[in-house]
């Protein structure tokens, strides 16, 4: 199944059909269905259609746009975009237009993607569900009662309405994973460093991942390998020694070994449902000739507790410089030291005040140790803990999401819960390994279940390999959303 | 320092000095480093702290870092960098780039003129701020009207050296001022302008009673813009502390503001002073590890330091190395000539001798020089060989040194010709004939009167004889 991306960037390149006639029909169901949705804190149809018939013209001309040819393509609003606002969903950034693009936006200009806009997200990629955004929340397309996931859920709810064939989203602890698995489309965290962070808001640096949002892991994959790559710019970027993302699809499952991880599949928390598809998920791969096993990664179960040291302690140096001072917001004060509580106060919204505040504590004078020290040995614990696993086993499996889509407000009173939302994801990005939320099924109520493939560093050529044997197995998601 | 002002105690002193790299680009982003451009005009998203920028670290910084760390002796080190974190307008990040437990250099050690040897603990690498101008408000931000930020400098490279506390007086803190200066010229990796800001002096003093060897409690002192400042700072520092104790009271450790128009420091708010760094990795880089090959090139290619100078001109001129005309003459970059003339197996004493006394106070004036090292020696010889009395020596030296030439000809120009013997005895004879009666009196044995003869033939020979000669001269016709 190569998927939308593929099938539209085959037709543009060959002239079959207009990069405009295919940019129209997606504003068409943007026209008819955002105004409930609300993926989009911004679609920037004008300078789509510029773009598109610029595209076009290319075509006519003889040339070759690239491998993304006329694919309309969301960004997450923490993705810099010159000359476009880029909010990360905040009302401290009011105003602010960054005067330079993305290294990813670059990149996927450069291979003849039409960006149709900005979609929205949790504040600042700090939540499980888009509804701590500034300017309301995002509604998952399945059922516009439930939540889409987050904190990518602008991304992941574009593309299975069909506002876009593919978006990029950012996973800090499973934001790209967690909404994919809840809007039944393939979300995938790759390798860390596999793709440049130049130009991407940061939460959280040594978590956060650019990946895509596609409808099918082959058009994933080629979004992956359009965007991935050694950038000068990021001195975490991973030099450029690698096989594509794509380079080993079609292969099967025959002979691989699979572990399905104890600790998640069992976990407190996960339903029914969900572990019954994942069960499902990992016989259907004995069934297409792979070696499928339980496996044991005990220190996962501390991932979440080391997370949230790590990624708020990240996050509330990252987020110091929103101070009213040069860009966005800025609140009156008396003096210095006023403007700053002012702006700030205002700024913020509750989520990102909490982990400000969390992490500002984790890193104090006589509490490193014991919380942020004590995190970075838990997360050496997960590596050496996936090293071993990774010995007997090609690829790790386990539910993305604990649920399927809960309901708008069920969670928001409660940051504990929420935060559970992540119990699964959290270790992929503790290690720095990449994992891909591919659907599989529905739930009790209807609405998609994702599985998560796990891998390896720079594990994504076999990650991708498993989750097209999973997609041709999965039951149907529930239809189009 | 005078002693009295400190009876019965001993001040400690220890220095942390900001150096600024002369890089061609800043520390993480490809902005120029130059100081005085119009404000504002050297900036990017990333040394402006836009979202989603990231550093890239500069490797001719880290080049320079290494060259600092091995011209003071340093172990040079694989280190990681860290996030310094605090809010102030002139740190756009609100954070600052910075080493923390694991810096790029440690524990070295620099060597004074006097031959002491001043510890090191650490030289790390960091970005500078931005700067800011308070107006209003007393030039401080809290209470100022508004304030005005250039982001031109933020993100300079710095090193940040920090020495032992092992310096006892203020004039050994700007010794060592001095000399680290004199090192950091000299490796190529900073101007040491401190007019300019690209070298900042903070000190640490703290004083104990004399003979003790435990360390007081220490103040850090702040906004020194120059040697003497910093030298005023410290005396004055001391005394503070000393009358604290003498009366009693206990000297509490905070940063203390040098204000240069009341020669006195004063205690900064705790409100600007009460922070918690919250350090921690800074993830947005990666460990710094240069390898064992780069950093034996590095220090290959440094070029000969003041200290070895120093050596080396005292062994050439036969003195001791802590002498105050080697240090001058070394500081100064005249030791070539010193060692031109030992090349040339003239008399280096005497050459070392007009560099420190006449040519230094010459260029202590006028500050240019250019001097052609074969016709100095020359002149060293002219003088050494009696062709010229010291006197005209240095004047001919002083023609020499502002215009260059050759010296026989200035010697000449200026009727310095040599005065042959016969010359010269025929104006002594001249002189005794025309004053019979000093001369009675000196041939009877009054000899203060060889005062009043060679003042006579040195009149009467328009100051071109050599006085020694003719001194010898009257004493030689006194006895026949």
């Amino acid at each position: 199944m190569s998927g939308p991306v593929h099938a539209i960037a085959a037709d543009v390149r060959s002239g079959r059909r207009s990069a405009a006639e295919v940019l129209e029909e997606h504003l068409g169901r943007i026209a008819e269905r955002e105004g409930s949705v609300h993926a989009f804190n911004l679609v920037t149809a004008d300078a789509a259609r510029q773009r598109a018939e610029q595209l076009d013209r290319a075509v006519a001309a003889g040339g070759d746009p690239g491998p993304l040819a006329g694919v309309p393509v969301a960004l997450k609003d923490l993705i810099c975009t010159r000359g476009v606002p880029t909010t990360c969903s905040s009302r401290i950034l009011e105003g602010w237009v960054p005067p330079y693009d993305a290294t990813v936006v670059s990149r996927l200009a450069g291979a003849g993607a039409v960006f149709v806009g900005k979609a929205n997200m949790d504040e600042f990629a700090m939540g499980s569900s888009t509804e701590h955004s500034a300017f309301g929340p995002t509604r998952n397309p399945h059922d516009l009662a439930r939540v889409p996931g987050g904190s990518s859920g602008g991304s992941a709810a574009a593309v299975a309405a069909g506002f876009a064939a593919a978006s990029l989203g950012s996973d800090t602890g499973g934001s790209i994973r967690q909404p994919a698995a809840l809007c039944g489309v393939v979300g995938v965290k790759p390798t860390y460093g596999l793709v440049s962070r130049y130009g991407l808001v940061a939460f959280a640096s040594s978590l956060d991942q650019i990946g895509p949002f596609a409808t099918t892991v082959a058009d994933a994959a080629l979004v992956l390998d359009a965007i991935a790559g050694h950038d000068p710019r990021d001195s975490t970027s991973l030099p450029d020694e690698r096989a594509a993302a794509g380079s080993r699809l079609g292969r099967g499952a025959q002979g691989l070994r699979v572990g399905v991880i104890a600790e998640l599949a069992g976990a407190e928390g996960i339903s029914a449902d969900v572990a019954a598809r994942v069960n499902e998920a990992a016989e259907a791969l004995a069934a297409a000739g792979a070696k499928v096993e339980e496996v044991s990664v005990p220190s996962v179960v501390y991932g979440l507790s080391a997370y949230y040291m790590i990624a708020p302690a990240e996050a509330s140096s990252n987020l110091a410089r929103y101070d009213g001072v040069r860009y966005g917001l800025r609140k009156p004060g008396a003096d210095i030291t006023d403007m700053y509580v002012a702006t700030r106060s205002a700024g913020f919204g509750p989520e990102v005040k909490r982990r400000i505040m969390l992490g500002t504590y984790a890193l104090s004078a006589g509490y490193y140790d014991a919380y942020y020290g004590k995190a970075q040995k838990v997360r050496t614990l997960i590596i050496r803990d996936f090293e071993a696993a990774y010995r007997s086993y090609d690829v790790l499996l386990s539910p993305t999401s604990p649920t399927t889509a809960f309901e708008l407000g069920a969670k928001t009173s409660d940051p504990l819960t929420m935060y559970l939302n992540d119990v699964c994801t959290i270790p992929s990005n503790l290690a720095g390994h990449p994992a891909a939320s591919v659907p599989f099924g529905t739930g009790d109520d209807g609405l998609p279940v994702g599985v998560q493939v796990l891998a390896p560093a720079l594990g994504e050529p076999v990650m991708f390999q498993v989750a097209e044997v999973l997609e041709a197995a999965a039951p149907s998601s529930g239809g189009a959303a | 320092m005078s002693d009295d002002t400190l009876s019965g105690w001993e001040v400690v002193v220890g220095l942390e000095v900001h150096c600024e790299l002369r890089t061609e680009t800043k520390l993480f982003c490809g902005c120029r480093n130059v100081f005085g451009d119009e404000p504002n005009t050297n900036v990017c998203p990333v040394c402006l702290g836009l979202p989603g920028s990231l550093p890239v670290l500069n490797k001719q910084a880290v080049e320079y870092a290494i060259r600092i760390g091995r011209a003071l002796h340093c172990r040079v080190q694989p280190s990681m960098f860290h996030r310094k974190n605090y809010f102030y307008p002139d740190m756009p990040k609100d954070f600052q780039i910075s080493q923390y437990d694991v810096p790029v250099n440690a524990d070295g050690w620099l060597e004074l003129p006097s031959g002491k040897r001043v510890g090191i603990v650490r030289a790390h690498m960091e970005e500078d701020t931005g700067k800011t101008t308070h107006v209003g408000g007393g030039g401080r931000i809290h209470g100022a009207a508004h304030s005005l930020v250039d982001y031109n400098r933020a993100g300079v490279p710095l090193v940040e050296i920090v020495s032992d506390p092992d310096m006892r007086s203020a004039d050994e803190a700007r010794d060592y001022v001095d000399e680290l200066r004199a090192i950091l010229v000299a490796t190529g990796a900073s101007d040491g302008k401190m007019e300019e800001g690209s070298l900042r002096v903070d000190c640490n003093v703290s004083i104990r009673p004399q003979g003790s060897t435990a360390l007081g409690t220490r103040c850090e002192i702040k906004n020194m813009n120059s040697l003497r400042s910093l030298g005023r700072a410290i005396v004055y520092e001391a005394s503070r502390q000393v009358e604290v104790l003498s009366s009693g009271g206990s000297v509490v450790q905070e940063t203390r503001h040098w204000d240069e128009a009341d020669g006195r420091t004063h205690a900064m708010r705790s409100k600007e002073e009460a922070f918690d760094y919250r350090y921690f990795p800074e993830p947005d880089l990666v460990s710094l590890a240069p390898s064992q090959e780069w950093v034996r090139a590095v220090e290959d290619a440094l070029p000969v330091l003041p200290a070895e100078r120093r050596r080396r001109v005292a062994e050439a001129a036969g003195v001791q190395a802590g002498s105050e005309p080697v240090a001058t003459v070394v500081r100064l970059g005249l030791d070539a000539l010193v060692m031109a003339t030992v090349a040339a197996k003239a008399d280096a004493a005497l050459a070392l001798r007009r560099l420190a006394n006449e040519v230094a106070g010459q260029l202590a004036e006028s500050g240019v020089h250019d001097i052609d090292p074969d016709a100095f020696v020359r002149l060293v010889r002219m003088e050494h060989d009696g062709e010229l009395t010291s006197a005209q020596a240095r004047t001919v030296l002083k023609d020499f040194v502002a215009d260059g030439g050759d010296p026989k000809a200035i010697a000449r120009q200026l009727g310095f010709e040599a005065m042959g013997s016969q010359e010269l005895a025929g104006a002594v004879e001249t002189v005794i004939s025309a004053n019979p009666k000093e001369w009675e009196r000196f041939s009877c044995g009054d000899d203060k009167l060889v005062g009043f003869f060679v003042g006579k033939v040195k009149a009467a020979t328009g100051g071109k004889a050599d006085l020694r000669a003719a001194t010898e001269m009257l004493r030689r016709r006194r006895g026949a």
